[in-house]
């Protein structure tokens, strides 16, 4: 990957973060004199506000893009009939049925291991692996086509894995190259037992998003964990939802202020036969991936980008954006500022106070010179 | 979601063009129905404040609660009625309306100090004080020839920001 290149792509990319700024209200070129008509005419914050109620860049990122079925006409009918014959009568079954074989399979070497073998290190190594290989079940029962580029993450203390979350399915492309320890959201159902029993096997770190006293908790294991040497590599997500993967949400800075060094990760899915995106308001994990199992296959490509390293002067929400951009750029996605939080909270009264703020500085400023 | 479009007939787009004095086209109409279903979210045909809310785009802006007291569950006729004042090919007249009727919250057709003393109260916050709203509302009043006490009409808001380059348009995408 050409630096240069990158930084070019990074440049294009910039303005998306001035929609922050309230174009409305920011002072005109030349501070005129204060008249009547400057604050009667309200037309521009309405047109903000009707501007967001037709089109707005935060509904856009979990958006879903429907399937095109391209039975069209009569002769490709048949042939799409066929298909999805294929694909649910042939397909669906072999692929679960992989994915049985590969369950019975693991849990029959994950349970003795876990609970028979006494040496701590080989057991961890044999729980890594086993992880791994069901991983790659699992990628097998959507046949994942999976390109991976860049060199394959090693474990060594001091690093955390951040990449763009599209769905839960990003964790087992990954995981399958390597048994990674992720931080996630605590599920509830079979996931939620697969999180309790065997993930935490590889020291994955569970949330709860609306617990705010659970991130103090996270926080500081988060930290424990990355000084051990003998610990699987951390992954975070730091979108902390999943976006439909055409749109990065904002970053959150938790992973930024670990100090030590952050390797992006950008993932970018191929929806010619699938949407990888899992809309979770909208369909539960199971249904997801009974959606992946029926489609022909899952395309994807996964970058392993250098590792960056906090710069002097830099604060941890500088450094999150500047390890957006990369992987903004390298996947091929737009940035919008937005908190992905906002899908389950209100805004945080801070940004309508900015608007206000700039508004009467502008006009107490223009009063003093008229 | 594909199919939301054949769910509108052609009477249906006419009948709502009719309703919106031709402000938009009939894709622009199918635009907006696909957003005013997604913004549906529980599907009842109308959208409610709560809904509105939902887009943080609009929930930062300063006259976000003035708004939803208009837009709180409109149908989708009527939405397309609301954002009708923010078309191109809606005459200067029908948007100085519009803001006429942001302004004049009680509909008598008239405009008091106190209604635009509460707009500039949501436009500064606490960034203003009452007593600084008060002197700066005064002082362009008195400039532009009027009093604490007058009484604004339609036409008065007309003379003073409708001859401007008043820009209010908003587009709509069409996939």
């Amino acid at each position: 990957m050409a630096s240069s290149s990158v930084a070019a792509d990074m440049e294009l990319d910039r303005p998306n973060l001035e929609d922050y700024l309230p174009s409305d209200s920011l002072p005109q070129e030349s501070p005129r004199n204060l008249h009547l008509r400057d604050l009667l005419d309200i037309s521009p914050v309405l047109t903000e506000a009707a501007g967001a109620i037709v089109d707005d860049s935060f509904t856009r990122c979990f958006k879903s893009n429907s399937p095109e079925p391209w039975n069209w006409n009569i002769y490709l009918f048949p042939l799409w009939c066929l298909g999805v014959v294929i694909r649910y009568g042939i397909l669906f079954p072999l692929r679960s049925l992989t994915l049985l074989v590969g369950w019975i399979v693991f849990f029959a070497a994950f349970f003795p291991v876990h609970f028979l073998l006494k040496g701590e290190k080989l057991r961890s190594k044999i729980e890594r692996k086993l992880v791994e290989m069901m991983c790659s079940v699992f990628v097998a029962s959507w046949t994942g086509v999976i390109k991976y580029h860049g060199p394959r993450p090693s474990t060594r203390p001091r690093q955390v894995f951040v990449a763009n979350h599209t769905s839960m399915i990003d964790f087992i492309i990954l995981e399958q190259m390597t048994a990674f320890a992720v931080i996630m959201q605590k599920h509830p159902g079979w996931v939620g037992f697969i999180q309790k029993t065997i993930l935490e096997s590889v020291g994955c770190i569970w949330f709860n998003r609306n617990d705010l006293k659970d991130r103090e908790v996270v926080a500081k294991k988060l930290r424990d964990h990355v000084q051990h040497p003998e610990n699987n590599p951390l992954l975070i997500f730091p979108e902390g939802t999943c976006v439909n993967n055409q749109y990065t949400v904002m970053f959150k800075k938790g992973a930024f202020e670990l100090g030590c060094a952050v390797c992006p990760i950008a993932i970018k899915y191929n929806k010619i036969f699938v949407d990888a995106f899992w809309n979770s308001k909208k369909q539960s994990f199971t249904m997801h991936l009974v959606r992946l199992m029926t489609s022909w296959a899952v395309v994807c490509d996964v970058w392993y980008l250098e590792p960056q390293y906090l710069k002097d002067g830099e604060t941890a929400i500088q450094f999150a954006e500047r390890v957006r951009d990369m992987i903004v750029a390298r996947a091929g996605l737009k940035k919008v500022p937005w908190d992905g939080y906002l899908k389950y909270n209100r805004p945080s009264p801070k940004h309508t106070e900015e608007k206000q703020r700039i508004f009467a500085e502008s006009v107490l400023r223009r009063l003093e010179e008229s | 979601m594909g199919n939301t479009s054949s769910m509108l007939t052609q009477y249906d787009i006419e009948e709502v063009q009719d309703h919106c004095n031709h402000a938009f086209s009939q894709q622009e109409i199918v635009s907006l129905y696909h957003r005013f279903c997604q913004l549906d979210r529980n599907g009842g045909g109308f959208v409610s404040a709560e809904e509105f809310m939902t887009v943080p785009e609009f929930a930062v802006n300063p006259l976000s609660q003035r708004l939803l007291r208009m837009l709180d569950g409109l149908n989708f006729k009527e939405f397309v009625a609301f954002l009708s004042a923010f078309s191109p090919h809606t005459s200067l007249q029908q948007k100085m309306e519009f803001i006429f009727r942001v302004y004049d919250t009680d509909c008598n057709g008239k405009v008091a100090f106190d209604d635009i003393l509460s707009i500039l109260r949501d436009l500064t916050g606490s960034f203003m004080t009452e007593q600084q709203r008060q002197k700066v509302l005064i002082h362009v009043l008195e400039e532009a020839g009027y009093t604490k006490d007058s009484h604004f009409t339609l036409t008065d808001f007309m003379k003073i920001i409708g001859n401007s380059d008043l820009k209010m348009e908003v587009e709509v995408p069409i996939d």
